[in-house]
C-alpha cells in the first residue's frame, strides 16, 4: 500500500521529494519495533495470563491482534503526522491545494488490505474457538455446547445469586460450598446458572466468562495449567451490591483437590440432604424454602449466604 | 345557510394575515414552554389519579387483578408520565393546528411552514416553532444541557472510584448515578448531531427552504426535554439499579424508578424515529435542481444513513421498553423464564436496537469531520464515493452484528463465529474515513483552526476506539474483555472521543452560520488541548484496568489498580473542567461578547455558506440551481456551487409548474 503511494507520487510527474517513500521509511522501523516489543517483551505478560488453556489461547489471540493492529495504527499516525507537518498551511499562501479527487489504485489497495486483515482475524478467531485444544476459549456456550474438551471433565456448578457465588460439585454428592477449589490438569466444565437475575461468572486468571441466567444452564470449559489463586468477579450488573460480588478461588494439585472434595462431601452431608437435589437449573421460588430449611436446621444464612465466610473445610 | 363568496383561506399573498384575525396575543397568552409546563403538571396529576383508581389505591377495590398485583405505585407513575407528556404537548400547542383544522378554523401558517409573524425575536425559541433553524438552535441548547448534566454524574462516578475501599456514596446512590449517567448519555446523545446540525443545516445544504415535515421535526425536539426530565425524576423515585441496558429479570424486579427509565427511553425512541423520518424525506424530496446524489455533501450522507438507522432500529427499542413496562406492571411474562418467557428475548431486542444505536452515534461524527477537512485543507474530499459507500456500508452492516454484545451470555454457540465475522467486516467500511482523511491531507494546505483541531482529535481518538473494537469482536479475546473496563474505554473513545469531539468541531465551524457570532478562538484552542489531553489521560489507562480484571459498574476493585483508577479520576476532573471552559466560551461568545461573523469565515464552498449568516427566514430567496459539487477546491475555473438567482424559466423548466409556484411563495 505504501509502495503504490510512492509510485503514485512519482507517477504524478512532480519533481518533489518522494513523500510516499518517506512515509514508508518512517513507518517501517516504527512498525517493526512495535511488533517486536509486543510479541517478545509484552507478549508473555499480556492479559489474561497463562494459568489455563483458555487464558493462554486468549493471550495468544490478543498477541496476534496487537501485532496486526500496531502497524495499521502506526501507518495512520505516521502518515497523518507527516501530512500535518509537511503540508501545513504557510502564512501568505492563499492558493488551494491540488484537485485530487481520488486514486483508484490507492482505494483498491486500501480496501483489499483492510479486508484481508479483518477476514484473517475472523478466521483466526474461529479457529481459536473451535479447535479442540481450546474448547471454546473459556466463554459460556449455552446449554448445548459444541466445543468440548477431550476426556471427562470435572463438573462444577456455579450458582450465582444476589450477591454471591456458590459452587456445587455433582460428582461429589452435590455439596454446595462458597469455596472454589479446582484441580490442575483436568478439563473443568462450569455449569453456570442463576437463581434470580442475570449475573456473569468471570474467573479472570482462568479466562472463563459465562453469563448466569435464571433457568438456563450456561456451560464453559477450561483446563488449568498452573496452580495458584484466582479471582472471581461478577461481570454483569446485578443490582445494588454488584460491585461487592467477588470471590477468590484456587487451583491446587489433583491430590489436594481430591482430599478436599471428599472431606467436604463428608462434612457437609447433612446439609446437602436438605438442599434441593442437584440440577442444572433451579426454580428461584425454591430459594425461600431453602432458607426455611436452613433456619430450621440451625444453619445461619441470609439472602445469598448459605454459609458464613469461614467454611467448614479449608484445603 | 348563506354561501360564502370569499373563501376562507389562511394564506394571503406573501404570507399575510388571514381575514378577520387580530393582532398577535401577548406572549404569556400564546402557547409556549410555560403553558407546556402547566399542561405537564395537570396531565401528571390526572394520570396519577387514573392510575390510583386502576390499582385500587383510591379506596374502591381494583377491577383489574393483574394490575393490582404490581407495585402499587407503578401504574400511577406510568400513567402520570403518559398524560404529562400529552399535557406538555397540548400546552405547547402541538395539537392546535390539528384540532383547528378539524373545527374548520383558518390555519395561521404560510406555505413554508412558518407562522406569519414569527420570524424574529427570542420568544420563538421557547415555542413550538416550525422553522427548522429555530428547532436546530433549540436542540443545540437542549443537547448541551443534557450532556453537561450527564457529565456531572460521570464526575460523581469517578469520585467514587478514587478508592477501592473507602466509599463516597452508598451502594444505592452509586448504582443510581451509574444508571443515570449511562442512560442519559446513550438516550439523549443519539440526536446530539442530527438534532442541532442535521435539522439546521440539511435544508440549507440541499438548497431547500424547509424540511418535509416541520411539525414532526419540532415534535421530535419537544419530546426530548420530557424524556430528560422523566429520566431525572427517577432519582426521586429511588433510581434504577440496572444501568442503561436494563437487563430483564433485574429490571422487572426493580422498584418504581425503573418505570422512569423505561418510559423515558421509550419516549426518546419515538423522538428518534420522528427526527430520522423527517430527514430522510427531506433529503429525498426537497433537493434543489442540480443537487444530484453525487453532489450531496458528506454531512448529508451521514445524516441520511443515521436517519435510516434511527427509523429502523428505534421502534424495536420502543417495543422492548413497552414489553418491559408490561412485565413490570401488568404481570405479562415476556422476559420471565419461569413463566415461559426468556431473559434472552430482552437481551436480543435491546441489542438489536443497541447496536445500530451506537452507529447512530458514530456516523454523524464521520459526517462532520469529512465535511470539515476539505475546507480546512483547501482540497477536494478524497474518494467521495468510497466515503459514501463507507457510510452506507456501516449503516447496512450495523443490523447484522448485535450478538457480539452477547458472546458469553449463553447464546447458541454456532452464532458466535457468524457474528464475529460480521463484526470484523463492519470495520472495513468504518476504516474508509481514514482513507478519505489521509487522501485529503495528501499535499494539502492544512489550516489548524479550532474546528480542524477537533476534527484531528476525533480521528486520533476514533482510531484507538475503533481498533479496540476489533479486539472486542474476537470471541476469545472478548471472553476476558466483555463487561470490563476495556469495553468502557472502547466505547468512550468512540462515542466521546469520536462523536463529542466531532460535535465540538461542528459547533466551532457552524456557529457563525447558525447564530452569526464566532466562538472565541483562543478559548477554543485552550479547550481543545485540555480536553484532548485530559480525555486520553482519562480513558487510555482504562484499557489496562479492564484487561487487569476490573468489571464495569463496580465500586470495589483490586487494590493494585488504585493507581490507575486515581489517574483516570483526576484526569476526568480536568476533562470536566475543559467542558466547563466550553460552556463558558459558549455563553461568553453568544450572549456577552457577540463577535459578529456574518460572512463565510472558512471560505467554504458549501451551499449553506452561500447565504447570509444567520440565514434569512426562508433560507433562499429563490430555490437555487446547483451547478457543481461542494468539494471542488483547487479545480481551475470551477463553476460556483450554485446559482442563487437563476433566471426565470430555468426553475420552472427544471422542476415543473407546481414547484415553481412553491418557489415564488
Amino acid at each position: 500500500m505504501a509502495a503504490s503511494v510512492a509510485e503514485d507520487a512519482q507517477g504524478s510527474g512532480q519533481a518533489g521529494p518522494n513523500h510516499g517513500l518517506r512515509i514508508f521509511l518512517i513507518w517501517l522501523p516504527v512498525a517493526v519495533i512495535a511488533d517486536w516489543l509486543l510479541w517478545f517483551v509484552y507478549g508473555p505478560h499480556m492479559p489474561p495470563g497463562q494459568m489455563s488453556n483458555s487464558a493462554a489461547s486468549q493471550q495468544f489471540d490478543v498477541k496476534v491482534m496487537s501485532v496486526l493492529a500496531a502497524p495499521v495504527m502506526a501507518f495512520v499516525l505516521v502518515a497523518g503526522a507527516y501530512s500535518l507537518i509537511v503540508w501545513r498551511h504557510r502564512e501568505g499562501d492563499d492558493e488551494d491545494g491540488p484537485a485530487i479527487f481520488g486514486n483508484v489504485r490507492i482505494q483498491t489497495t486500501w480496501i483489499t488490505v483492510t479486508a484481508v486483515i479483518v477476514l484473517f482475524l475472523a478466521g483466526f478467531g474461529t479457529y481459536e474457538l473451535a479447535w479442540p485444544g481450546f474448547a471454546g476459549a473459556g466463554g459460556g456456550e449455552g446449554p448445548a455446547p459444541i466445543w468440548k474438551p477431550d476426556g471427562k471433565p470435572l463438573e462444577v456448578q456455579v450458582i450465582a445469586q444476589q450477591w454471591r457465588f456458590t459452587y456445587r460439585y455433582p460428582q461429589f454428592g452435590g455439596f454446595e460450598t462458597s469455596d472454589l477449589v479446582l484441580p490442575i490438569g483436568q478439563p473443568i466444565q462450569f455449569n453456570v446458572t442463576s437463581l434470580d437475575v442475570i449475573h456473569s461468572f468471570w474467573a479472570y486468571q482462568l479466562g472463563v466468562k459465562a453469563d448466569a441466567n435464571p433457568g438456563v444452564n450456561n456451560v464453559a470449559y477450561t483446563t488449568a495449567r498452573q496452580t495458584g489463586s484466582i479471582t472471581v468477579r461478577c461481570a454483569e450488573l446485578c443490582g445494588l451490591w454488584h460491585g461487592a460480588m467477588f470471590d477468590y478461588g484456587k487451583v491446587v494439585s489433583v491430590g489436594t483437590f481430591q482430599s478436599w472434595a471428599h472431606q467436604t462431601e463428608t462434612q457437609l452431608a447433612a446439609v446437602t440432604k436438605i438442599l434441593p437435589p442437584y440440577a442444572t437449573t433451579y426454580d428461584p421460588t425454591v430459594v425461600p424454602q431453602i432458607n426455611k430449611a436452613m433456619a430450621k436446621a440451625g444453619i445461619g444464612g441470609a439472602n445469598g449466604y448459605y454459609y458464613p465466610p469461614n467454611d467448614p473445610v479449608q484445603p | 345557510m348563506a354561501i360564502e363568496t370569499q373563501p376562507e383561506r389562511a394564506q394571503g399573498a406573501g404570507g399575510g394575515q388571514p381575514l378577520g384575525s387580530s393582532a398577535p396575543r401577548p406572549w404569556w397568552r400564546r402557547p409556549a414552554i410555560h403553558t407546556a409546563i402547566l399542561g405537564a403538571v395537570i396531565g401528571y396529576l390526572l394520570g396519577h389519579q387514573l392510575g390510583d383508581w386502576l390499582t385500587g389505591a383510591t379506596g374502591s377495590p381494583s377491577q383489574y387483578p393483574n394490575i393490582a398485583l404490581s407495585d402499587s405505585e407503578d401504574w400511577p407513575i406510568v400513567l402520570g408520565y403518559l398524560l404529562a407528556v400529552v399535557g406538555w404537548l397540548a400546552g405547547l400547542g402541538v395539537f392546535n393546528s390539528i384540532v383547528g383544522q378539524m373545527l374548520g378554523r383558518p390555519n395561521h401558517i404560510n406555505g413554508n411552514g412558518l407562522p406569519a409573524h414569527e420570524t424574529s425575536g427570542l420568544a420563538r425559541y421557547f415555542r413550538y416553532s416550525l422553522d427548522h433553524k429555530v428547532v436546530g438552535i433549540q436542540y443545540l441548547v437542549g443537547m448541551i444541557i443534557y450532556f453537561c448534566t450527564a457529565g456531572l454524574f460521570a464526575m460523581a462516578i469517578r469520585t467514587e472510584l478514587l478508592s477501592p475501599v473507602n466509599h463516597v456514596f452508598s451502594s444505592q446512590v452509586y448504582i443510581e448515578l451509574v444508571g443515570e449517567h449511562g442512560t442519559m448519555m446513550m438516550m439523549l446523545m443519539s440526536s446530539v448531531i442530527l438534532g442541532p446540525f442535521g435539522n439546521y443545516l440539511v435544508p440549507l445544504m440541499i438548497g431547500s427552504k424547509r424540511v418535509a415535515f416541520p411539525r414532526v421535526e419540532a415534535l421530535s425536539f419537544w419530546l426530548t426535554p420530557m424524556a430528560f426530565l422523566i429520566l431525572l425524576s427517577g432519582l426521586m423515585l429511588g433510581g434504577f439499579p440496572f444501568g442503561w441496558t436494563g437487563y430483564a429479570p433485574l429490571s422487572i424486579q426493580s422498584t418504581v424508578g425503573a418505570d422512569s427509565y423505561a418510559f423515558a427511553f421509550g419516549l426518546m425512541g419515538v423522538s428518534i424515529v420522528l427526527a430520522g423520518f423527517n430527514i430522510i424525506v427531506t433529503v429525498i424530496c426537497y433537493r434543489a435542481p442540480g443537487m444530484r446524489w453525487s453532489r450531496l455533501p458528506a454531512f448529508v450522507w451521514a445524516m441520511m444513513t443515521t436517519a435510516f438507522l434511527m427509523v429502523l432500529a428505534a421502534p424495536v427499542l420502543v417495543g422492548g421498553m413497552y414489553m418491559l413496562l408490561m412485565d413490570r406492571t401488568a404481570q405479562t411474562a415476556f422476559f420471565e423464564d419461569q413463566l415461559g418467557g426468556s431473559s434472552y428475548l430482552y437481551e436480543n431486542l435491546f441489542w438489536f436496537f443497541g447496536h445500530p444505536e451506537v452507529y447512530i452515534l458514530a456516523l454523524p461524527g464521520f459526517g462532520i469531520v469529512s465535511e470539515i477537512i476539505p475546507v480546512m485543507c483547501r482540497k477536494p474530499l478524497f474518494a467521495y464515493k468510497v466515503m459514501a459507500a463507507g457510510m452506507v456500508g456501516v449503516g447496512l452492516l450495523s443490523f447484522f452484528v448485535w450478538q457480539h454484545h452477547l458472546f458469553d451470555s449463553g447464546i447458541n454457540p454456532d452464532m458466535r463465529p457468524l457474528f464475529m465475522l460480521t463484526t470484523e467486516l463492519i470495520s472495513i467500511p468504518t476504516g474508509f474515513i481514514y482513507l478519505v482523511a489521509l487522501g485529503t491531507f495528501w499535499k494539502a494546505k492544512i489550516r489548524f483552526t479550532v474546528p480542524m483541531l477537533f476534527a484531528l482529535g476525533m480521528y486520533f481518538n476514533f482510531l484507538i476506539g475503533g481498533v479496540s473494537g476489533v479486539f472486542l469482536s474476537d470471541v476469545p479475546a472478548d471472553t476476558t474483555e466483555h463487561g470490563s473496563f476495556f469495553v468502557m474505554a472502547h466505547f468512550h473513545y468512540t462515542i466521546m472521543g469520536g462523536l463529542i469531539f466531532a460535535f465540538m468541531a461542528g459547533l466551532y465551524y457552524w456557529l457563525p452560520k447558525m447564530m452569526g457570532v464566532k466562538l472565541n478562538e483562543k478559548l477554543g484552542k485552550w479547550q481543545f488541548w485540555i480536553m484532548f489531553i485530559a480525555f486520553n489521560s482519562t480513558f487510555l489507562p482504562l484499557f489496562a484496568v479492564g484487561d487487569a480484571g476490573q468489571p464495569r459498574r463496580v465500586f470495589e476493585y483490586a487494590t493494585n489498580l488504585q493507581g490507575l483508577n486515581d489517574w483516570a479520576s483526576i484526569s476526568s476532573f480536568v476533562l470536566g473542567f475543559s467542558i466547563l471552559l466550553f460552556v463558558i466560551n459558549f455563553v461568553y461568545s453568544t450572549v456577552i461578547v457577540r463577535d459578529r461573523e456574518t460572512g463565510n469565515p472558512w471560505q467554504s464552498r458549501g451551499l449553506e455558506w452561500q447565504v447570509a449568516s444567520p440565514p434569512p427566514a426562508e433560507n433562499f430567496d429563490q430555490i437555487p440551481v446547483v451547478l457543481s459539487g461542494p468539494y471542488e477546491y483547487g479545480v481551475k475555473d470551477a463553476p460556483p456551487v450554485a446559482d442563487l438567482h437563476p433566471p426565470a424559466g430555468v426553475l420552472s423548466a427544471a422542476i415543473g409548474q407546481s414547484a415553481a409556484v412553491r418557489a415564488e411563495a
